[in-house]
């Protein structure tokens, strides 16, 4: 990734939509939910600049499967939703899958369930990560923590939703959408189009028919296209584990965060360690697939405890347990309803975790 | 030599699995022939439905893509925009279009999508085995009508009239396939709806009538008596819309 440009300051979800196009997409398809807007509104205004399609369609269920129409055509294709609307996005998601249509599905999480409230959550964890939708089925899922971030991984998840033609998910949260902050973008690119996909719907010129479908009648078949779709769910679980780990060499305990909880947390381990304690933070970049086997070696390496921060009830530390198997002791720490734990909150935590108190 | 029977190069040499007597393969043939006259086998991309018509893409030789229930008209909007140049079409049943689907389908034509909608009523959900769909007539007996549909049940409604009076719409038409006149009449309106879609003049949707002889317990015959009878009372036949034309909205022509 270059990042020749100089710096701007912009906000989130415009830069989740300056990435995208930056990276090749020129189709987009949204619908209004807060807090995300700005995202659509974006693309509306710069869309037509790159001589690019931005579509406000009548429901979250008619954009994502206008996604899926354009990404049969070949298109780089984008769309975004707040978590009401996330979840009507899953119809179309499940089917793109079943079809191996690949696309980027962005949500920036907010308070739930129902329509909850407009402030910042990460109670979709288990949406995104274990599937939404009917069937068996996993997409990547990264989970950025600073508008930088952002930019890069809109890029990357572009990457990824081609190369294992499937859906790619970025997984933010109401704050990081809002939150303005300097970052480089990429090179500005060119949708690689039909050409690059030999899969792709241009009408059948000189060349065989090609269809996209998710229904396979016979057991038998459907069977046979499962075992071919787990094969490529395992090929990203082997491949595209990403995580970061601050301040972990000698920890004895780990803060586990990902997103926004995880610029918290980040702030409770600098404070905890000005106090003495041996503390690191571990941030999954992807949270599907989860970074078990880094979770794993730090257990190897000699840490004892784990804390699991989240804006939710407790939903990736079942994963932070799984990966651990019992060998350290794991505790979580979370806020809901669109409350934003802070550094002194978790700060609180640790201590108490490692048996110290509050100073 | 002129060919006068045959099978058309947009049709694919298979069986289908449709029932005995049913009209969907009247209208299948019926879009391939004016795909083949309008020299568009090549740069088509149809849009299968759920329904009966689910494996619509195993009997063209068109490239297809396979929506969701309800949503084939927003999967169209998404390949048309993606690429202009191709012709797109969706084939829905009337449980697809007129109930799951009806915001897709209104919304498709508010925007003057440039692609063709048809729609295959037959007033019941065939394949899942007979239950009433919006446009079911009032008294018909089916699986979730069982003494009859009555007025807490809903009553038909036309969608076509409907599409009509949008903005975005430039030709919309009911025919029916119950008779050889009016086999010859619906691949008039295709053949228009098709040829108004590539001049891109708007929006383009055909509801043929069509029967179910297996979800209405009648033979073949008896069912396209159905049809020119009851179905036509209520769902009359003609073009509502055509901007070639400059009828205004809503005017049979």
């Amino acid at each position: 990734m270059t990042h020749e440009t100089e710096l701007t300051m912009v906000k989130g979800n415009e830069a989740i939509g300056e990435a995208a196009i930056r990276s090749g997409c020129r189709f987009f398809f949204g619908y209004p939910i807060t807090p995300q807007s700005e995202l659509p509104a974006y693309m509306a205004r710069r869309m037509p600049e790159v001589k690019g399609t931005y579509l406000q369609a009548e429901s979250e269920l008619a954009a994502i499967n206008m996604v899926l129409g354009a990404s049969a055509a070949g298109a780089r294709v984008m769309t975004s939703s707040s978590s009401p609307g996330f979840s009507l996005k899953q119809e179309g998601i499940s089917y793109m899958i079943g079809s191996q249509l690949p696309a980027v599905v962005v949500n920036i999480m907010r308070g739930g369930p129902g329509l909850g409230n407009i402030q910042p959550g990460q109670a979709d964890y288990f949406q995104m990560v274990k599937g939404g939708g009917h069937g068996d089925y996993h997409m990547i899922a990264l989970a950025p923590s600073t508008v930088q971030e952002l930019v890069d991984l809109t890029s990357l998840a572009f990457e990824l939703a081609d190369k294992y033609q499937n859906p790619v998910g970025i997984l933010g949260d109401g704050l990081l959408g809002q939150t303005m902050e300097p970052v480089r973008f990429p090179d500005l690119q060119q949708d690689p189009g039909p050409e690059a996909k030999p899969w792709a719907l241009t009408g059948a010129n000189g060349r065989a028919k090609r269809f996209h479908t998710s229904l396979e009648l016979s057991p038998e078949a459907l069977e046979r296209h499962n075992v071919k779709l787990q094969a490529k769910f395992a090929e990203m679980k082997k491949n595209e584990a990403r995580w970061e780990e601050y301040k972990c060499e000698d920890a004895q305990l780990v803060v586990v965060a990902f997103g926004t909880s995880a610029r918290v947390a980040r702030a409770a381990v600098e404070s905890a360690r000005q106090q003495g304690y041996r503390v690191g933070l571990l941030r999954p970049i992807t949270v599907w697939p989860f970074p078990s086997e880094a979770l794993s070696a730090l257990v190897d390496r000699g840490v004892t405890m784990f804390l699991d921060v989240e804006m939710n009830a407790g939903q990736m530390v079942e994963d932070v347990q799984l990966a651990v198997l019992g060998r350290a002791k794991v505790e979580f720490y979370g806020r809901t309803g669109g409350m934003v734990p802070t550094p002194r909150e978790v700060l609180n935590e640790i201590m108490k975790v490692m048996g110290g108190e509050a100073k | 030599m002129k060919l006068v029977a045959g099978k058309p190069e947009s049709l694919s040499p298979v069986v289908t699995h449709y029932c005995p007597g049913c009209s969907h393969g009247v209208v299948h043939r019926l879009i391939a022939e004016v795909l083949d006259e309008l020299g568009l086998r090549e740069k088509t991309v149809g849009v299968a439905s759920v329904g009966c018509s689910v494996l619509a893409y195993n009997y063209f030789e068109t490239d297809f893509v396979q929506a969701p229930h309800g949503r084939a008209p927003a999967v169209a909007t998404g390949v048309k925009r993606a690429n202009p140049n191709l012709c797109v079409f969706t084939y829905q049943g009337d449980g697809d279009m007129t109930a799951i689907g009806t915001s897709e389908v209104i919304h498709a034509a508010v925007r003057g999508e440039k692609f063709t909608a048809i729609m295959y009523n037959n007033c019941i959900y065939g394949m899942t085995s007979g239950q009433m769909s919006p446009t079911t007539l009032m008294g018909a007996v089916t699986a979730t009508t069982p003494y009859g549909r009555g007025p807490e049940a809903g009553m038909p409604y036309r969608m076509p009239e409907i599409l009509a009076t949008t903005p975005g719409a430039a030709y919309v038409a009911r025919t029916h396939v119950a008779d050889v006149g009016n086999i010859v009449k619906t691949k008039r309106a295709i053949k228009k709806a098709f040829e108004i879609q590539m001049k891109g003049l708007g929006f383009t949707m055909i509801e043929v009538l069509g029967n179910c002889p297996t979800n209405w317990g009648m033979t073949p015959s008896e069912s396209n008596k159905y049809v020119t009878g009851d179905v036509m009372a209520y769902f009359p036949v003609g073009e509502l819309k055509d901007v070639t034309k400059e009828v205004p909205a809503g005017v049979h022509a």
